[in-house]
């Protein structure tokens, strides 16, 4: 099982739930460049600037590692990174598990993301008011230092600042992509997990990607909020569970 | 503190019996407010209905905190400080905007911690709410201060590298019967224009010169100096044949210059002629060139006077010959001088690597920056540059010499 840790903090928003497969599954968990413990001088603003880098990067570490039959877990923006890494390589995914995904953020004609552009200026503003203290004190303690593995603990303190420009850029490329073309073309097992009162990702928009994907299923979790991998990991694990435990049959 | 006796001792009473737990927290001096984990408010003070406008029956029960925060604020909250308080219990000096019931923004400072219950599941969320208009203000002042200390940085970065290239050359032109090489590197990230400069030009048909010199220190300053010794020595060229009166007009020129700067320079006035060149060399402080000659290195020259220090400085010409196959290499301090946790790259080692170096020019003045380079791990101290010059063998066709300038 691949986790894959959505825009704002790193692998430890799975700290709750990726354990639990521990007995069954191999586990894989990475922080995406630019996140977390990454090492900030792989972060290339041309790879990044669409959710194609990510996706690039997955299927990296999926060959790198040697992955086969993966049961991809993404959060938030990762979601849609899953689906465009299945959409490449399709035969590597076993499965995908989609928690709180959205194609696109942005309203448009007719679809309703959630968001107007002048709320994506916001967020950016929402971003740099929160990094003003950040250059100076917290830079040495974030700035991706793979070899410094004693400053764990400070990292994991830290869990949800990164460099700035890299949360700015992130924001940007996660909040005005669009994806929704993509969905139809993955054709692998998929659960949707869909919270009930999510301001990110609606209930509406998760409908959406299960009725554009051939082979999803959605649920809906009493979680409420954007993040049932923290604030609700027994009913995360336990509807990921049922959903694995179906697809032998499916497949 | 000790609280004296009559009117002091009843008034500290009074204070303390009217602060009481009530009044604590309704008029506390911020806006506070409780949670349930997820987020529903159940219960806040006066300060916080009188900082957002709202009643307490529209709040209490029916929205969550993030429901007062702007969209971005919203997306922040779910992406950043929910994750943060679920993880460490506690976030602290949030920036958000809170949406006041009249549609007005109002930007706030939040810190939330997280209770627990003795299974360690949440119960509730206590957050304080403070008044951050003035600090929003000072704040974005203070970062737009950045921006453009930012844009005027790279200005000034994009600014240095274009005045470099005007004073060195990223070509030597091309001279018939005479191989020309030269190398720069600027110190450390080269992100201030150095000191260093070189220049090769014609001076009368098959007659070329050839300059490399250090004005000191570093940046707009030194690039002033640099722009006019390297302009006053091409027009003292053109009038003086002797290097050495060249070099005494830039020294004249200096002296009344404004600048107190100084500089180091070599000039070689070139002449072909029988096999090979005959050359007059002036050292004006500058570090002695290299002659190789069958695979022998020697330096040459007479040191003479700073440029720019002395009214009447020592300066004299050298002649000398550069015959086919030999070669003659012009550099700054930068190359001697270079350091490697105090010991110096040294005169000896660039004696040894000029002779070893290939047949051409380009090789040889390739070879001494890639040296000095590795003897300082990769980072030049000072500038660097370098000018290789050889006679080559007979080669058949040669291009016509391209106009001097």
């Amino acid at each position: 099982m691949l986790f894959a840790h959505g825009f704002g903090c790193d692998q430890n928003m799975w700290r709750y739930v990726a354990p639990r497969f521990a007995d069954d599954y191999r586990i894989v968990l990475f922080d995406h460049v630019g996140a977390g413990r990454s090492d900030l001088t792989a972060y290339d603003r041309d790879r990044y600037s669409s959710l194609n880098g990510y996706a690039e990067d997955v299927l990296e570490i999926c060959r790198a590692l040697d992955l086969d039959d993966v049961i991809f877990v993404g959060h938030s923006v990762s979601a849609m990174i899953g689906v465009l890494a299945a959409e490449r390589d399709p035969g590597r995914f076993a499965s995908l598990v989609l928690v709180g995904p959205s194609p696109r953020y942005i309203n448009a004609d007719g679809y309703v993301g959630g968001f107007e552009v002048a709320d994506i200026d916001d967020l950016l503003r929402a971003l740099e008011s929160n990094y003003l203290g950040w250059s100076a004190a917290m830079a040495p303690v974030i700035m991706g230092r793979p070899d410094r593995p004693e400053l764990g603990e400070e990292l994991t303190e830290s869990f949800c600042r990164t460099d700035p420009e890299v949360a700015s850029h992130f924001a940007q490329v996660t909040f005005t992509s669009d994806n929704r073309d993509d969905l139809s073309r993955v054709d692998v097992p998929t659960l949707v997990l869909q919270c009930s009162d999510d301001v990110i990702a609606p209930v509406s928009v998760g409908r959406f990607v299960t009725d554009q994907m051939p082979r999803a299923t959605m649920v809906q979790l009493e979680a409420t909020g954007h993040c049932p991998n923290l604030s609700a990991p027994d009913e995360t694990t336990a509807a990921i569970e049922a959903f694995l435990n179906r697809i032998p049959a499916q497949t | 503190m000790t609280v004296g006796q009559g009117d002091a001792l009843e008034g500290f009473i009074d204070a303390l019996l009217d602060d009481n737990a009530g009044q604590l927290y309704e008029r506390a001096p911020c806006g506070y407010l409780s949670t349930t984990p997820d987020g529903t408010i159940i219960k806040a003070n006066q300060t916080f209905f009188a900082l957002t406008g709202y009643r307490r029956e529209e709040l209490v029960g029916r929205l969550r905190f993030a429901d007062l925060l702007s969209p971005g604020g919203q997306i922040y909250h779910e992406t950043h400080y929910a994750p943060l308080l679920r993880m460490h219990g506690t976030a602290r000096e949030i920036a958000l905007d809170v949406v006041r019931a009249d549609g007005e923004r109002l930007p706030v400072l939040v810190n939330s911690v997280l209770e627990r219950d003795e299974h360690g599941h949440p119960t509730v969320i206590r957050t304080a709410v403070f008044d951050a208009t003035q600090r929003r203000e000072y704040e974005r002042e203070l970062l737009r201060a950045k921006q453009r200390a930012e844009e005027s940085e790279a200005n000034a970065t994009r600014l240095a590298h274009t005045l470099q290239q005007t004073l060195i050359p990223p070509t030597p032109p091309v001279i018939p019967h005479l191989d020309v090489a030269a190398r720069y590197r600027p110190a450390g990230d080269g992100t201030e224009v150095g000191g260093d400069f070189y220049d090769v030009f014609q001076v009368d048909h098959g007659e070329w010169v050839v300059v490399i010199g250090d004005v000191c220190g570093k940046g707009v300053d030194a690039a002033v100096v640099t722009a006019l010794a390297r302009h006053t020595l091409r027009a003292a060229a053109l009038h003086h044949s002797s290097p050495a009166s060249a070099l005494k007009e830039l020294n004249d020129a200096l002296l009344t210059n404004e600048s107190e700067r100084f500089c180091t320079v070599a000039i070689l006035r070139l002449r072909e002629g029988g096999d090979g060149w005959r050359a007059t060399l002036a050292l004006g402080g500058h570090p002695r060139p290299v002659h190789v000659s069958d695979g022998q290195a020697a330096l040459v020259g007479t040191p003479g006077s700073l440029i720019g220090v002395l009214p009447e400085p020592e300066l004299s010409d050298h002649e000398l010959r550069l015959e086919i196959g030999e070669s003659l290499l012009l550099y700054t301090d930068g190359v001697p001088e270079g350091r490697d946790n105090g010991s110096f790259y040294g005169i000896d080692r660039l004696l040894r690597i000029a002779a070893e170096a290939g047949s051409d020019a380009d090789e040889m003045a390739g070879a001494v920056l890639d040296d000095v380079l590795a003897f300082q791990e990769g980072v030049a101290r000072d500038d660097i540059a370098v000018v290789a010059l050889r006679a080559p063998r007979l080669s058949g066709a040669t291009a016509e010499p391209p106009p001097a300038g």
